[in-house]
C-alpha cells in the first residue's frame, strides 16, 4: 500500500477564514434547532462577532506572527501581505453590511409564499422572517475571503462558487417588489452560471498547457512551455471572462444593474462592496501571478476592456432614473477605473504602487459604497424605497443632514479633493501613469467628469429642486442603519483629509507582493 | 507665527461655528460671519505689514508640514507679492460681500437655509487664501477642484431662475478643466521624478520641450477655463447671472483670478519653453477675448449678463499682459487682478442693489434711475467708469501697463487690444445711459436711495479704486519684485528696472 502524506495545513494562517466558516455552520446548526423567535438574536451576534473575529485574527497575523512569506495549506491558499489587507477590509465592509441586513423590514417574511399569495400575508402577519439570511451572508463572506486569497484556480473556482450562490438566494428575499427580485435572482444565476462555465473551461486549457492549475506552476509553466500557446490564450481569455463578470467590467456589465436594483438593499451594498473587493484580488491573482510574465498578450484586452468598462458606466449611468440602477453603473465606472491599476504592471516598484493604490481605491470604494446604500434604505414611501430619482427631489429641504451626507458620499465618488475617493482615483492614476498607461488615464478623467455629472445631477435634485408634495419620507434610521451611516462618512472624511496613515499600511500590505 | 496656517484655519472654524449654531438664529450667523470676516481681513493686513518686499526670499511666512509622504505632497504655504495682494483681495472683498449679502439668503428664498449660505461663504474665504498661498503644487490643486463646491451650493441654492442650470455648468466646466490638471500634475510629478510636489523645487524640473508643451497644456486648459479665456468662457455669463450678487463678486473677483494666478506662477514658471511657445496663440485667444466680450457686452439685456461679458474681455487684457512676459505687462497684469476684484465686484454689488429693488435683471426696466436715488446712480457711474478705465481711477493703471509692456515686444495684439478700451466706453456709458438717465420709469418711482449698510458696502471699494488709480506705488512695490522673479525663472531678457513707467499715471496716457 502507497502512504498518502497527510499535507500540512496551517491553521493559524487560514483561521481568519476558517472562523466565518465555521461560524456559518453554526448559522446553520441554529436554523435547524433553535425555536423560530429566538433565532435572530443568535444570529445577529454570532455573526457580527464572527466578523469582529475574523479581523481581530487577521490583525493577530499581522502584528504578532507577522506576515508569513510562502503560501499555506500545500500552496492552495496564500496569505500574503495583500489577502490580508484584503481580509480586513471585507471583514469591516461585511460587518457593517451586516448591520444593515439587521435592519429586518428589507427581507422577505417567507420566501417559498408566492408573492401576492394568502400565504405571504399570513406569513408576514405571523411576523415571520427568513433567518437564514445570515448564515447565507457568512458563507458568501467566507467565499470572498478565499476568493481573494487563493493561490490554485481550483481552490479559486470553489471560492467563486460558494461566494456566488449564497448571493444568488439572497438577491431573491426583497422584502417588496418581490417579483423584481426574484427576477434579480434568476438572472444573476444564469449569468453566475455561465460565467463560471468559463472560468471552469478556461482553467481546463490553461491546465492543459501549463500541467497544473497551482498559480505559481502556471507562472513557472510560461517561459518554458513551448508551442502551445494556443492553450494558454484561449485559457487566459476564458479564465478573464469569467473574472471580469463578477467585477462587473464591459462587455459583462450587464447584470449589475438589473441585481443592483433588485436585490434587497443590504445585500446589494455586500455586493458593491464585498463582492468587487474579493474579486479584484482574484483579477490580480490571476492575472499577476499565475500570468505575470504574459502582460504583452493579456495587456491590449485589458486596455480595451478598462476603456470600454468606464465609458459604458459613465454614459450608461446617465440615462438612469433609479437611484439603485445608477449607483450599479457608478460601480461599473469604477471598476474600470480601478482596471487602469491592473494594467499599470511593470517592475517590482511599480507593481507594489500599482497594488497598494489598488488596495486603497478598493477600501475607500467599499466603505463610501455601503454608507450610499445604507442612505438609499432609509428614503422611503409606501411601496418601500423609494428609488426613483424623481422622488428625490427636495430631499435636501425635508431633512438636510441626510441628503447632505448622501451628496458627500456623492462627491466622493465623482473623486472631489478632501474625500476619499479623489486620493483613492489619485492613487490608482498616479501608478497607472508610472506604468506608461497614460491614455487610459486621459480615458480615466475624461470619464470622470462625465460620470460628475450624473452625481451633480442627483445633488442638483435633492438640493435645487422643489420637494414633491407626496414626497418620500425618510426613516428614523435603526441604530445599526446609522451606526453604518456614520462610519461611511467619518472613514470618507479621515481618508480623505489624512489617507497618510492608511496609504501607508496599503504600502506595507503591498511591499511584499503577492507570494507565488 | 504661522500666519498663513491661520488665516486658513479662522474660516474653517468659523463656518463650522456658524453651520453649528441653532435653527432660527439667522441674524447671529451674519453677525458672526462678518466677525470673523473682519478678523481675517485684520490678520491679513497685519501680516501685509510684516511683508518685505525687497526679501531675497521667493516666498515669505513659509511653512511646510509632511501631509501625505506617500505621496510626496506637503502642507506647504507660502507667499510671494503676487499671491499676498491676492489674498489680500479675497480678504477686503468677504467682508464686503457680507454685508452685502444681509438679505440675500432671506426675503424671496426663505425656504433656504441662511446659516448655509453664510457658512458657505466662509468656507470658500478658507479655500481662496488656501490656494493662493499654496506652494505645494498638489495643495494647490486641492484648493482648486475642491472650492467649487461651496461656491456651486451658492449658485445652486441662492441663485436666479436658472439657476441649477448655471450651477451644474460651471461645475462641469471646472471639473472638466481641474481634471485635466490633474493628468499634468500626476505627470509632472512622475516626470520630474523628485518625489516632491513642492513648487520651488519643480522648477525647472522638466526639460524636455515635447513634454512641457502638454503639461503646459494640461494646466492651460484648466486655467483657461478658470480664467475664462475665449473660446472657455461660455459658463461665466451664465453662472454670473444665476449667483447671488454676492457670490458673483467672488466668483469673477477671486475665483476667476485663480485662472490667471496659475497662468502666471504655474504655466509660465514650470513650463518656461512650452509657454514661449504657446504666446502666439495665448496672445490671440486674448485679444479675440478682449474684443470678442466687449462687442458682446453691448448687446447684452441682462445686467449682470453685460457685467460678466465685460469681464471676459478683462481677463483677456490680464491674460495677454501674462503671457506678454515683459516687467511691464506681467506688473500691471497682476494689478488689474487685484483692480478688476475691486471695480467688478462694486459693479456686481450695485447691479445687485438695483435688482433688489426693482426685481427684474432687464435693463429695459429701469430708467432714469438717477433722479430717485441719486446716490446709487452715482457710485454705479462711478464703479461704471473704473470698469472702462477712466484715467483716475484705478483700473487705468494696470490696463495702461499692460497695453505698454505687451506693445514693447508684441505691437499687433497690443494695438488691436486698445480697441477694448474703446469698446469699454460703449459697454458702460450706454448701460448707465439705460438705466439711470432718461425720463423716469414708472417702475422705478420711489426707488429707495442706498441704506446706511449700503453704503458701508460701496464706499470703501470706491475709495479704494479711487485711492489706488492716483497712488498704486504701495501695491506695485509688492507685486514688482515677485514678478521680476518670475520673469527670470522664464529667463525672459527683461532690462527694465522695476520702476514702471506708469509711476505718475495721471499724466502718462493722455
Amino acid at each position: 500500500m502507497n502512504e498518502i502524506a497527510a499535507p500540512t495545513i496551517e491553521y493559524g494562517q487560514l483561521a481568519p477564514m476558517l472562523l466565518v466558516f465555521g461560524a456559518a455552520i453554526l448559522g446553520v446548526l441554529v436554523e435547524a434547532f433553535a425555536p423560530r423567535y429566538m433565532r435572530k438574536a443568535i444570529h445577529v451576534p454570532l455573526t457580527l462577532l464572527a466578523l469582529v473575529g475574523s479581523f481581530a485574527l487577521v490583525l493577530v497575523q499581522v502584528f504578532v506572527n507577522g506576515v508569513p512569506t510562502a503560501p499555506s495549506a500545500m500552496g492552495a491558499v496564500a496569505v500574503d501581505g495583500p489577502t490580508l489587507f484584503l481580509w480586513a477590509v471585507i471583514a469591516v465592509l461585511a460587518f457593517v453590511s451586516v448591520l444593515l441586513i439587521n435592519d429586518e423590514d428589507n427581507f422577505v417574511a417567507q420566501a417559498s409564499a408566492v408573492p401576492g399569495s394568502i400565504e405571504e400575508e399570513d406569513a408576514e402577519v405571523a411576523g415571520m422572517s427568513q433567518t437564514e439570511v445570515y448564515p447565507l451572508v457568512l458563507f458568501a463572506v467566507g467565499g470572498m475571503l478565499l476568493f481573494a486569497a487563493s493561490n490554485d484556480l481550483l481552490i479559486m473556482f470553489v471560492a467563486l462558487e460558494v461566494m456566488s450562490l449564497p448571493l444568488y438566494l439572497l438577491c431573491g428575499l426583497a422584502r417588496r417588489r418581490r417579483l423584481l427580485s426574484q427576477e434579480a435572482a434568476v438572472k444573476y444565476f444564469l449569468l453566475g452560471a455561465f460565467s463560471s462555465a468559463f472560468f471552469l473551461f478556461g482553467m481546463a486549457f490553461v491546465y492543459g498547457y501549463a500541467g497544473s492549475v497551482d498559480l505559481s506552476a502556471i507562472h513557472q509553466a510560461l517561459p518554458n512551455v513551448g508551442g502551445q500557446d494556443t492553450l494558454l490564450v484561449v485559457g487566459t481569455a476564458l479564465l478573464g471572462v469569467g473574472l471580469l463578470f463578477k467585477i462587473g467590467a464591459a462587455p459583462f456589465q450587464a447584470w449589475k444593474p438589473d441585481v443592483y436594483q433588485g436585490a434587497p438593499t443590504p445585500i446589494t451594498a455586500l455586493m458593491a462592496s464585498g463582492t468587487l473587493v474579493a474579486a479584484f484580488g482574484a483579477v490580480l491573482r490571476v492575472f499577476w501571478v499565475a500570468l505575470g510574465g504574459f502582460e504583452w498578450d493579456w495587456r491590449p484586452v485589458m486596455w480595451g476592456v478598462a476603456i470600454l468598462t468606464m465609458v459604458v458606466g459613465a454614459i450608461l449611468a446617465i440615462t438612469q432614473t433609479d437611484i439603485k440602477r445608477m449607483l450599479a453603473y457608478s460601480s461599473i465606472a469604477h471598476a474600470g477605473f480601478l482596471l487602469t491599476g491592473v494594467i499599470a504592471t511593470g517592475g517590482p516598484e511599480q507593481n507594489q504602487n500599482a497594488l497598494s493604490g489598488l488596495l486603497f481605491y478598493l477600501l475607500a470604494y467599499g466603505i463610501t459604497t455601503v454608507g450610499a446604500f445604507a442612505i438609499v434604505t432609509m428614503v422611503r414611501d409606501a411601496g418601500g424605497e423609494a428609488g426613483h430619482l424623481s422622488r428625490w427631489a427636495g430631499l435636501g429641504k425635508r431633512s438636510p443632514m441626510l441628503a447632505g451626507i448622501f451628496a458627500f458620499f456623492l462627491l466622493a465618488f465623482a473623486g472631489i479633493p478632501l474625500t476619499s475617493g479623489f486620493f483613492g482615483k489619485y492613487a490608482v492614476f498616479s501608478a497607472a501613469v508610472a506604468g506608461g498607461v497614460l491614455p487610459l488615464v486621459i480615458v480615466g478623467v475624461v470619464t470622470s467628469a462625465i460620470a460628475a455629472f450624473f452625481y451633480v445631477r442627483v445633488i442638483v435634485l435633492m438640493f435645487f429642486s422643489d420637494p414633491a408634495a407626496d414626497g418620500p419620507s425618510v426613516a428614523a434610521p435603526t441604530i445599526g442603519t446609522a451606526t453604518v451611516v456614520a462610519v461611511a462618512a467619518a472613514a470618507t472624511v479621515v481618508l480623505g483629509v489624512f489617507p497618510e496613515p492608511m496609504l501607508d499600511l496599503a504600502n506595507k500590505a503591498a511591499a511584499t507582493l503577492f507570494v507565488r | 507665527m504661522p500666519w498663513l496656517s491661520i488665516l486658513i484655519a479662522v474660516p474653517v472654524l468659523g463656518a463650522v461655528g456658524v453651520a453649528l449654531l441653532p435653527k432660527g438664529a439667522d441674524k447671529l450667523a451674519k453677525q458672526v460671519t462678518l466677525a470673523v470676516s473682519l478678523i481675517v481681513l485684520a490678520l491679513t493686513i497685519v501680516m501685509a505689514v510684516q511683508f518685505s518686499p525687497g526679501s531675497s526670499d521667493r516666498f515669505q511666512f513659509v511653512e511646510t508640514y509632511p501631509w501625505i509622504p506617500s505621496f510626496g505632497v506637503n502642507f506647504g504655504v507660502g507667499v510671494d507679492g503676487i499671491a499676498l495682494v491676492l489674498i489680500a483681495l479675497s480678504a477686503i472683498l468677504v467682508p464686503i460681500v457680507v454685508l452685502a449679502s444681509w438679505h440675500d439668503a432671506d426675503a424671496p428664498n426663505a425656504k433656504r437655509s441662511v446659516k448655509a449660505y453664510f457658512s458657505l461663504l466662509l468656507l470658500l474665504e478658507a479655500m481662496m487664501v488656501g490656494v493662493f498661498a499654496a506652494t505645494d503644487v498638489f495643495l494647490f490643486y486641492v484648493f482648486f477642484e475642491a472650492m467649487l463646491i461651496p461656491m456651486y451650493f451658492m449658485i445652486g441654492s441662492y441663485g436666479g431662475a436658472q439657476r441649477s442650470y448655471a450651477a451644474v455648468k460651471f461645475l462641469l466646466y471646472s471639473l472638466f478643466g481641474g481634471l485635466l490638471m490633474l493628468v499634468a500634475v500626476i505627470a509632472l510629478y512622475v516626470i520630474a521624478d523628485k518625489g516632491t510636489f513642492m513648487f520651488p523645487e519643480l522648477i525647472g524640473a522638466i526639460s524636455d520641450p515635447n513634454t512641457q508643451k502638454w503639461l503646459f497644456l494640461g494646466f492651460f486648459i484648466a486655467f483657461a477655463i478658470k480664467a475664462p479665456l475665449w473660446p472657455f468662457h461660455t459658463w461665466l455669463p451664465d453662472a454670473a447671472a444665476q449667483a447671488p450678487a454676492g457670490a458673483a463678486v467672488l466668483l469673477v473677483g477671486v475665483l476667476d483670478k485663480v485662472g490667471t494666478y496659475g497662468m502666471l506662477r504655474f504655466c509660465l514658471e514650470l513650463f518656461p519653453d512650452a509657454a514661449k511657445f504657446f504666446t502666439p496663440l495665448v496672445l490671440v485667444l486674448s485679444v479675440v477675448g478682449i474684443v470678442y466680450g466687449a462687442i458682446v457686452a453691448i448687446g447684452q439685456t441682462d445686467m449682470k449678463r453685460l457685467i460678466a461679458y465685460t469681464s471676459i474681455s478683462h481677463f483677456g487684457f490680464i491674460a495677454m499682459g501674462v503671457f506678454a512676459m515683459t516687467a511691464n505687462s506681467a506688473a500691471g497684469a497682476t494689478l488689474y487682478m487685484v483692480n478688476h476684484g475691486f471695480s467688478t465686484g462694486a459693479l456686481f454689488l450695485i447691479a445687485g442693489f438695483l435688482i433688489y429693488r426693482r426685481g427684474s435683471h432687464h435693463i429695459q426696466d429701469y430708467g432714469g434711475v438717477q433722479k430717485v436715488a441719486p446716490i446709487l446712480a452715482g457710485t454705479f457711474l462711478v464703479a461704471g467708469l473704473s470698469g472702462l478705465s477712466l484715467p483716475g481711477l484705478s483700473t487705468f493703471v494696470s490696463e495702461f501697463m499692460v497695453l505698454i509692456g505687451t506693445y514693447e515686444r508684441y505691437v499687433v495684439p497690443a494695438i488691436i487690444a486698445t480697441s477694448g478700451v474703446v469698446l469699454a466706453a460703449i459697454y458702460i456709458l450706454w448701460m448707465y445711459q439705460r438705466v439711470a438717465n432718461g425720463p423716469t420709469a414708472e417702475t422705478v418711482q420711489g426707488m429707495p436711495d442706498l441704506d446706511r449698510r449700503e453704503k458701508w458696502v460701496i464706499v470703501p471699494l470706491l475709495a479704494l479704486i479711487v485711492a489706488l488709480g492716483f497712488f498704486p506705488k504701495p501695491i506695485l512695490d509688492v507685486i514688482n519684485p515677485a514678478v521680476d522673479k518670475t520673469l527670470a525663472n522664464v529667463s525672459v531678457t527683461e532690462h527694465k528696472p522695476a520702476v514702471p513707467a506708469v509711476a505718475e499715471p495721471k499724466g502718462a496716457g493722455e
